[in-house]
């Protein structure tokens, strides 16, 4: 079996994020950027389904600038064959990148699509079901649990009010949350070896898609900043703020 | 104009949060029409159609859609939407799950997870975790947009009686199927709507010690949240991880014990009407979004707030 497993490059989730004064965007010059937290889930478990003797072959595919192919080679240094780089030079919104994998999967043709479940940067929770919707697969989002078959793949969701088993017919989409397992570091060696391994690149524009946004941002701003609290010397004026003050016991 | 809200039910009740998204879909036109969708689903149908802001309620009863498997799903809803501007439903784990593939086969750019609606194509949507809020207009001529329910009050659930039409079901693909759901079954109300809300985090050290967390949960009636650390570190369940990667809650009273405050936990509680921290270190980050902040040894101070909660006879169930 073959898997292509998406990775998108986004600020670090570690980093505290600052508004532009301007309000067109958020500041992202000299800012940590790593591959969002849940594609590195997503291919952590094509990795282990690789090492499981059930998968062949693992290509990654990232979309965005040059520097998107970090995500890719960090993708390589774990366990995947090969790499797609797909160029593009600025935002492209879920719709368009869900078109852009559907022309990656016509052509490489993969037996499942792994990704995030969202991306932690335009918190959309789109991609996959949107490809899925393209390619009239099913999908499996939210994945925290993954048991492949031979003609299907059997799927523990995490859903709000518990957990969900379903099971998909192959070819499918499977996105995946932070639960699904531990993503492993590379070593330095085969971070090494990734730099050997092929990367194939593509430019978006080049492609024939109608990539256009439809959604126009108008401002980015700041949330509405929570007023200063206040400390409380001991319990018993903390419940006596809460009932007198507060009101809220 | 007209806005298609997609209920959220199982089979014999309508979810909670449908009423938020009925709020919020009122807001974009008043002319909301709801589409239950399921299996025996009456009594469903007879709680939508009793809302006063529903004007009109679709039917589409078959058991293809008993377990709102997307790959069914959405293709009805795409066929019903035809007549729409707007496709509405909640920004949780039942929208999130078929809106965009509806939305992809109707080549339209999802609004995912609004928080205000400013004009019937204009809205408000938090990104990066809610650090920041974009205010984005839709240039799509029919629009797909999921609700943050939290963000919007719920709808009147009576004195209305708007008008049931029954609809066809569609082709399903057969390509997907249901085997289990576990609930996740507690005496407590739930997270995502409670009216208060006790979170524990890695300062409680233990599973053992959530119990400190648990009677003070059960004296005021409140939900049992948790910070990722204590989810990962194995003390409490999945299900009650509040943040980013959680659910994100709105009570009117939010405690956060033993939390240091990462910024993935604050994106979960910040909105939270009133906000205590008690934690013994003065530095930690959760006492800047805190309305009453107690640096306290949780140990000494849990036990003393139970006792003076006891006092109190006022609470409100």
């Amino acid at each position: 079996m073959k898997i292509l497993v998406a990775v998108k490059r986004v600020i670090d989730y570690n980093v505290q994020i600052r508004v532009k004064d301007d309000g067109s965007g958020v500041h992202t010059d000299n800012v940590k950027m790593s591959t969002n937290p849940p594609d590195d889930n997503a291919v952590e478990e094509s990795v282990k389904l690789k090492e499981s003797g059930k998968v062949k072959e693992i290509v990654a595919i990232s979309i965005g600038e040059d520097k998107a192919q970090e995500s890719i080679r960090k993708a390589l240094a774990v366990g995947a064959d090969k790499g797609i780089h797909v160029k593009a030079d600025s935002y492209i919104e879920p719709l368009g990148i869900a078109k852009i994998l559907k022309k990656i999967v016509e052509k490489e043709k993969p037996d499942m699509v792994f990704l995030g479940k969202q991306a932690i940067d335009d918190d959309c929770n789109q991609t996959g079901q949107m490809l899925a919707a393209m390619l009239s697969w099913p999908q499996a989002t939210f994945s925290s649990k993954v048991n492949l078959k031979d003609k299907s793949v059997e799927i523990v969701r995490e859903i709000d009010e518990g957990l969900e088993t379903i099971e998909v017919n192959l070819p499918a989409v499977v996105s995946c949350d932070l639960r699904l397992n531990e993503p492993r570091f590379a070593s330095l060696p085969n971070i090494m070896k990734a730099k050997k391994k092929p990367m194939e690149q593509l430019n978006a524009k080049d492609l024939g898609l109608d990539l256009t946004n439809r959604i126009q941002q108008i401002k980015v701003e700041e949330p509405p900043k929570r007023k200063a609290g206040i400390k409380v010397a001991n319990v018993a004026e903390l419940v006596s703020k809460l009932k007198n003050e507060a009101k809220v016991l | 104009m007209s806005v298609l809200l997609i209920a959220e039910h199982d089979n014999t009740k309508l979810k909670p949060f449908t009423l938020n998204a009925i709020t919020a879909a009122s807001k974009i036109d008043s002319e909301v029409h709801v589409l239950v969708a399921g299996a025996n689903c009456e009594n469903v149908t007879k709680e939508a159609a009793s809302v006063p802001l529903v004007k009109k309620v679709l039917l589409c009863d078959s058991p293809n859609y008993q377990n709102y498997l997307p790959e069914n799903l959405a293709p009805l809803v795409t066929k019903t939407a035809e007549k729409y501007d707007h496709i509405v439903a909640s920004a949780n784990t039942f929208g999130k799950n078929f809106m965009p593939r509806v939305a992809a086969a109707l080549d339209i750019s999802q609004v995912s997870d609004i928080i205000k609606v400013s004009s019937p194509d204009t809205f408000i949507r938090p990104i990066y975790a809610g650090n920041a809020f974009a205010t984005v207009k839709s240039n799509d001529k029919k629009k797909c947009v999921t609700i943050r329910p939290t963000s919007f009050d719920p709808a009147e659930k009576t004195g209305g009686s708007a008008q049931v039409e029954k609809i066809e079901a569609v082709d399903v693909p057969n390509t997907s199927k249901f085997i289990k759901r576990e609930e996740t079954k507690s005496e407590r109300p739930e997270l995502g709507t409670a009216r208060i809300v006790v979170s524990g985090g890695r300062g409680l050290e233990s599973g053992e010690n959530f119990k400190l967390i648990t009677d003070i949960a059960d004296k005021l009636n409140a939900a049992v949240g948790a910070s990722r650390a204590a989810v990962d570190a194995g003390y409490i369940s999945n299900d009650h991880q509040v943040g980013q990667t959680g659910k994100v809650v709105v009570p009117d009273l939010y405690i956060a014990v033993g939390i240091s405050g990462a910024i993935q936990h604050l994106a979960g509680m910040k909105e939270s009407k009133i906000i205590v921290a008690i934690n013994k270190d003065g530095e930690a980050p959760i006492f800047s979004v805190a309305d009453y902040g107690l640096e306290a040894d949780l140990f000494k101070a849990l036990p003393e707030f139970l006792a003076e909660l006891n006092k109190l006879n006022t609470i409100q169930k």
